[in-house]
């Protein structure tokens, strides 16, 4: 029987182009956060399935550290937007170009 | 063994497409829920128990509600109107069909699952975590530092900012 292992990668790729693309695409920096979100998770599930594949617990390690890592971004992104809809009263990333010449 | 996995791949694409073109940010969040809970299932399907259970627990639990958090302190447009657009069925009744087939998918596998359909050999949470106190104890130390500087950050960005107001006004202001 062909193990689903394999699959996963592919997975894997697929839901990492879909973060992608909402993170290129979108210019709400809410969407662009789960769209980073997405991609997290999609390297998580790679991680996951090359350790299913070879049997080993690597992979759910490295899959808990991808979580800390998650959780510590998104705890500082989501203060981040605070303050910038504080400043600008609106989470269009296109407005906070005030830096460009 | 193998449609299973299909089905909650697919899941886990449809809801992922969907989170990235909602125009409501707490219609993406429920999406978004449903694809980390696909998500979820592969794990399991994989022979990863544990970290199907992380999945559910961490991202759907907790990192989700600091979104939902947020967006609730952002409070964009009327909150009665904004409710009675959340509240309409057409809108929560495509997730709930989509978890409510992930659910009948677990349930099946965990209740079936003598008959060898998780045909991976499960890595137990006993080997994951003997292998992440000892091999890559170093690991969790930098990660225990990370969520340290994360707190630091979060509560700085965070913090509101003090009316700054001179202390010959302020005291002016209370005498008088």
């Amino acid at each position: 029987m062909q193990t689903p292992a394999e699959y996963s990668m592919f997975l894997a790729l697929i839901l990492f182009v879909i973060g992608l693309i909402g993170l290129l695409v979108r210019r709400n920096v809410l969407f662009m956060l789960i769209s980073v979100e997405i991609m997290l998770n999609a390297a998580g599930l790679a991680f996951v399935s090359a350790g299913a594949k070879w049997m080993q617990p690597d992979g759910q390690v490295a899959f808990i550290f991808i979580l800390a890592v998650a959780a510590a971004e998104v705890s500082v992104a989501l203060a981040l937007v605070l303050q910038l809809f504080k400043t600008y009263k609106t989470l269009d990333t296109d407005s906070t170009n005030s830096l460009k010449d | 063994m193998e449609v299973l996995f299909y089905i909650a791949s697919v899941i886990a694409i449809a809801s992922s497409v969907m989170t990235i073109t909602r125009a409501h940010a707490v219609h993406a969040l429920i999406y978004m829920v449903v694809s980390l809970l696909s998500v979820a299932v592969v794990f399991y399907l994989l022979g990863a128990p544990f970290v199907a259970a992380l999945e559910v627990i961490i991202y759907a639990g907790a990192i989700m509600v600091l979104f939902i958090f947020v967006v609730m302190i952002l409070n964009m447009g009327s909150a009665v109107e904004q409710e009675r657009k959340l509240l309409k069925p057409g809108m929560w009744i495509i997730p709930a069909v989509l978890s409510l087939i992930l659910l009948v998918e677990f349930l099946y596998v965990f209740l079936m699952m003598d008959i060898g359909l998780v045909n991976h050999e499960p890595v137990t949470p006993k080997a994951v975590g003997t292998s992440l106190f000892s091999k890559y104890l170093l690991g969790v130390e930098i990660t225990a530092l990370l969520l340290m500087a994360g707190i630091v950050g979060a509560y700085h960005l965070g913090k509101r900012e003090k009316k700054v107001v001179h202390r010959f006004l302020k005291e002016e202001g209370e005498t008088e």
